[in-house]
């Protein structure tokens, strides 16, 4: 009898909760290193990039608004349902060029990433937030709140583990993200994304999109109704393109790949300050 | 003596007027036009924060001048001591008349205030002079007797001369929430008055927060009062600015509200010139210069007069003066 | 007996009071002013090596005060490397108990002299002596105070990190509360074990200068704080500084925006304190009298000259008509007047340049047809004066409702449901500050958590303190000022395992 013929995956786009092609038609082609193809993958257009905001933006106040106890079960969902997955990321991770034992290691990492910072949405407050002991008959506290929606580059490598590492940290606190994924490794961004639409993670939280980040980035640095984007995996950009920042006064967001801290966390928040008197 | 509007208002169990949160469905007092009264919520840190502010106006030369006159025509001279004499009265009424003999230009005070028993020495010797004769009365200072006592008291010195009474409200019967209770005992008390001005004590040291002190004025007012004022004197804590500026914004309101007009009087603890005019900067700058009339604002008070005495003679001689150069009466 | 009294001098009695308090004016004397000031460099006045001059007026009075220096790019470049130098050879190194020491003195000899920086503020700025005397001067020491504290404490606000100062940090700071700001910029910056190159504005140099004095009586290490004055050339050249290893600035959103795009271009470190358009939200249930207090104190305070300045007032309709009537009222008693009347409530206006602004902007409101409401109190003849300013019939669109004016003009719009009150708080660019005014504590925190602002007063405003955190959403900028959060923007943190 023949051997079975594989079903191959469509990667696509992951936009408010949806798997759309690039409104552009185009796709990039992945190739292995011997040259073969592993994969077509939507290259995302500037337009994508407009509508991903928008469903981050129509997604965010209902994401910051659910308990820090609900958003954490449901990072931990997205945790669960990865675990079930290890073999296919561990895969597709090694078909992009990891080896396959650094490969399922990066993968425990990356769950266990999500694990970790799960458990931070209903305690990071206690580091983050303080009681200010002003000098007059006022009660005085700080808080965290999300900063809105944040643009994510995704660093190029560790490519699943780099993704998690500042994907997790902003999704904590209640902002929703638009992340570009590093043209090396989309896939793994893809079958996360698959993950997080299977996770109980409302649409429009995360949204990720495949192609070229350069092509790409100077349109979300100079979106208005971007709060912040985080640089990590975009360390050498041209001057003319971050400067485009300014532009709503971005907060702009420089970490490491593969940290893991609840400052990261904080990286993504405003802080509110808020006074009353205290009195009778 | 001016003669301000009577009053006669009403107090209903449930009003059906939007009023405030604050002004509980149980404490909904009307004025005598039927307005339901909104009672305003006092925050204390900033009212404390802004009675502040006006201890630091600073007034110098001609202001202080002008200061210390208004603030000597304003005082309510004091003596309610259980050891007070005729002859201790007739002492106090002539610093009443004429504060200092060696300054024939200085005003009279407004009044002299003394128990009901002394009111007789009092209106002999100030009949003729214009200084008023003010009796606390009512079972001053704890209101605790019956109506009857109480009334028959006020009526007593009414006969006698006393053309002001400063009464008490009962501040268990306020503080149990019985507010129609305190409301009528205002109102019989002000028809035992007859034609003598009502000043009406909240005591405010007893009230235990700036929210209960401007119901309390609102109430009073309500049920009649000529003026509202402050405190007795024989409690820990007296009349302060605070207290002042929380009462003098109820009586604001209760003008822009009603369009009838009601006078403070603070007293108790008020011994220094620069404390008469902190006073005098509040009413000024919260009810308006208008307000800064005998008629309408007292100060009850006794060893104030001479602070003010010898604030003059500084003004007068350059030098600092000293407790030998005014009389000790 | 009664007929041989006098009659009372009744003709005195009804004599109403005279509320003109007589001038009460703080002597000048106390501060003494140099003909001219050089530039403030490894702790030492240098003259600028082009030797331009430029002059500070003081706004009451348009009397030219001194002469100050102008920095060039080549004075500023000293600057830094005396920075530089202090930070290699000192300051970096010094222990965090010494550095506090340092500061705890800065501390101590602002609040002996304070009255001389207070007279100092009032003559260069124009603020009220009322407000450097009670505000500006004591929370500047305040300030000093906090973060000297801090110094020999950093491992326990970072726990679990590698701590390091930035360097050597360049600072612009604006006119409104000239010393205060500058205590916001230098004593977080010293705490942490940074050097400073401060460069303050130009229409408000002298109390800088006058601190300059004071940390050389301190005997603070020489270029540990180094002072540029001069205008826009001069803090440019701060900004392009390629020595310079973090940039603070506060000022206006144009001007922060500049500056972001080359401190962005760079990777440079940068926080950003910029403008505001306050909403300051009334509910109907509110204390109505502090409330009242806490509007006018909102928009008044030094003149309006406040980036957290409570200048949309927004008023429940039910209680819109009663409201304006009372700020009205509450707005007759401000005096407006020389700053050194310890009577004066509103100053002068900065500059002629600001009140150009203002006069333009208030003009727009009247085109846009908003009404318009000023107390009518006299103005002095000479300097730079600006009436207390209220608009009613405001829209959401006007001009006057979106642009901040940093004036003593408040535009008043109303709402219905705490919803449109949110909804119209937040349609703005900026997100500095917000102020609620509501006796429902529910209301208070749902509102607290609704508003996109940094800085939220309820039943109060403009409360300020070192242990507070101030800073501002959206346009207002990024980075906190103040408190434990504040002091993060001037350390570099790294994982104590290395990159994992």
């Amino acid at each position: 009898m023949a051997a079975r013929l594989d079903v191959q995956k469509t990667y696509k786009l992951f936009i408010g909760g949806a798997f759309p092609r690039s409104e552009s038609g185009r796709t990039f082609a992945l190739l292995a290193r011997n040259g073969s193809l592993i994969a077509n993958v939507a290259q995302a257009s500037r337009k994508d990039l407009r509508d991903a905001v928008v469903a981050a933006r129509s997604a965010q106040p209902g994401w910051a608004a659910r308990t820090a106890y609900n958003r954490g079960q449901i990072l931990y969902r997205v945790a669960e349902v990865m675990e079930s997955r290890r073999g296919e990321f561990a895969e597709d991770l090694n078909r992009c060029g990891v080896p396959i034992a650094s490969a399922r290691k990066e993968v425990e990492r990356a769950i266990d990433r999500w694990v970790w910072y799960a458990g931070w949405c209903d305690k990071f407050h206690h580091l983050a937030g303080t009681v200010n002991s002003v000098a007059g008959p006022y009660f005085n506290f700080t808080m965290p709140e999300p900063t809105g929606v944040v643009g994510i580059v995704a660093p190029e490598s560790p490519g699943l583990l780099g993704l998690v590492s500042r994907l997790a940290p902003a999704l904590v606190s209640g902002n929703t993200a638009v992340v570009l994924t590093g043209e090396a490794s989309p896939l793994t961004a893809v079958s996360l994304a698959e993950v997080v639409a299977t996770s109980d993670v409302p649409g429009g939280v995360v949204n990720i999109l495949t192609g070229a980040t350069k092509e790409m980035l100077p349109w979300l640095l100079g979106h208005r109704d971007v709060n912040a984007v985080d640089l990590t995996g975009a360390p050498n950009l041209e001057a003319a393109t971050v400067a485009e920042a300014a532009e709503n006064v971005k907060r702009l967001i420089r970490g490491e790949p593969d940290d893991q801290s609840p400052y990261v966390i904080a990286d993504f928040c405003e802080m509110k300050t808020v006074w009353h008197p205290v009195g009778r | 003596m001016v003669t301000l509007p009577r009053r006669a208002g009403r107090l209903e169990e449930v009003s059906t007027e939007v009023v405030t949160p604050a002004a509980s469905a149980v404490f909904a007092p009307r004025s005598r036009s039927g307005v339901a009264l909104r009672v305003t919520p006092v925050d204390e840190v900033g009212l404390e924060a802004r009675a502040r502010t006006f201890t630091t106006r600073s007034i110098k030369t001609t202001s202080k001048r002008a200061a210390i006159n208004l603030a000597i025509s304003c005082i309510d001279l004091t003596t309610l001591e259980g050891m007070d004499t005729p002859g201790k009265v007739a002492a106090l009424c002539r610093k009443a008349v004429r504060p200092d003999p060696a300054n024939p230009g200085l005003p009279s005070v407004a009044a002299v205030c003394v128990y009901p028993q002394m009111v007789p020495a009092a209106v002999l010797h100030t009949t003729g002079t214009g200084v008023h004769v003010a009796s606390v009365a009512g079972a001053f200072p704890s209101g605790q007797s019956s109506m009857a006592v109480r009334v028959a008291d006020i009526e007593q010195a009414v006969a006698d001369g006393a053309d002001e009474i400063d009464i008490v409200i009962s501040r268990g019967a306020f503080l149990s929430g019985d507010y129609r209770y305190v409301f009528n005992e205002i109102e019989a008390q002000k028809v035992a008055c007859g034609p003598a001005h009502l000043k009406v004590i909240l005591e405010t040291g007893e009230l235990g927060s700036y929210d209960q002190i401007r119901k309390a004025s609102m109430l009073a007012m309500a049920a009649g009062a000529d003026f509202i004022k402050t405190s007795t004197g024989k409690v820990a804590q007296n009349s302060s600015m605070p207290v002042a500026l929380c009462m003098a914004e109820a009586i604001r309101d209760y003008a822009d509200q009603t369009g009838e007009i009601v006078g403070l009087k603070v007293a108790g603890g008020i011994r220094t010139a620069k404390q008469a005019w902190h006073y005098l900067v509040l009413i000024a700058e919260t009810l308006g210069t208008q307000w800064l009339t005998p008629d309408l604002f007292r100060i009850g008070a006794s060893s104030l007069l001479n602070d003010l005495l010898l604030q003059i003679q500084k003004l007068d001689t350059g030098r600092y003066s000293g407790p030998n150069y005014v009389s000790v009466d | 007996m009664a007929d041989e009294i006098e009659p009372a001098n009744l003709s005195l009695t009804n004599v109403t009071f005279d509320l003109e308090y007589a001038p009460a004016l703080e002597s000048k004397s106390i501060v003494s002013i140099d003909k001219e000031y050089g530039l403030f460099i490894g702790g030492k006045f240098v003259e600028p090596k082009d030797g331009k001059k430029f002059v500070t007026v003081s706004p009451s009075t348009e009397e030219k005060l001194s002469q100050i220096s102008s920095a060039s790019a080549a004075d500023v470049d000293r600057a830094v490397k005396a920075a530089r130098k202090a930070h290699t050879e000192i300051w970096g190194r010094m222990s965090g108990r010494d550095r506090a020491k340092y500061l705890f003195r800065i501390a101590r000899q602002l609040q002996e002299r304070a009255r001389e920086f207070a007279v100092l503020e009032s003559i260069d700025g124009g603020k009220p002596i009322r407000e450097s005397r009670d505000v500006d001067v004591p929370l500047a020491a305040a300030h000093f105070f906090y973060h000297a504290g801090w110094a020999d404490k950093l491992e326990y606000a970072f726990p679990d990190r590698r701590i390091a100062p930035k360097g050597v940090v360049g600072q612009i700071i604006p006119w409104n509360f000239p010393l205060l700001m500058l205590a916001w910029k230098i004593a977080p910056a010293l705490a942490t074990g940074n050097t400073v190159v401060l460069k303050p504005a130009e229409t408000t140099p002298l109390t800088a200068l006058l601190f300059a004095q004071l940390l050389q009586d301190v005997d603070l290490p020489p270029g540990v704080v180094n002072i540029v004055t001069g205008a826009g050339a001069t803090g440019s050249a701060l900004v392009e500084h390629k020595d310079v290893d973090k940039l603070a600035f506060t000022g206006s959103t144009s001007v922060g925006k500049q500056i972001q795009r080359s401190a962005a271009a760079r990777g440079l470190p940068l926080t950003l304190e910029l403008g505001g358009k306050a909403a300051h939200i009334v509910f109907e249930d509110a204390a109505l009298d502090q409330a009242v207090e806490g509007v006018i104190n909102g928009i008044y305070f030094n003149q309006g000259h406040v980036c957290c300045a409570g200048s949309r007032l927004l008023v429940q309709e039910s209680i819109a008509d009663s409201f304006i009537d009372r700020l009205k009222n509450r707005m007759s008693t401000l005096r407006v007047g020389d700053p050194l009347d310890k009577n004066t409530d509103v100053g002068a206006i900065n500059s002629s340049e600001q009140l150009g602004r203002i006069t333009a902007l208030v003009e727009a409101g009247v085109a846009e047809g908003a009404e318009i409401y000023q107390p009518s109190c006299a103005l002095p003849a000479k300097g730079y004066w600006f009436r207390p300013t209220i608009f009613t019939n405001v829209q959401q669109s006007h001009r006057i409702a979106r642009e901040e004016i940093f004036g003593p003009v408040l535009s008043v719009l109303t709402f219905r449901t705490p919803e449109e009150a949110v909804a119209k708080a937040n349609d703005t660019q900026y997100g500095l500050s917000a102020g609620i005014w509501t006796e429902k504590g529910s209301k208070i925190l749902w509102m607290a958590d609704q508003l996109d602002a940094g800085v939220i007063w309820a039943n109060t405003f403009n409360q300020f303190d070192p242990a507070s955190p101030f800073g501002g959403y959206k346009e207002s900028g990024f980075g906190r000022e103040g408190g434990l959060q504040g002091l993060s923007a001037y350390v570099s943190l790294s994982s104590p395992r290395g990159a994992s």
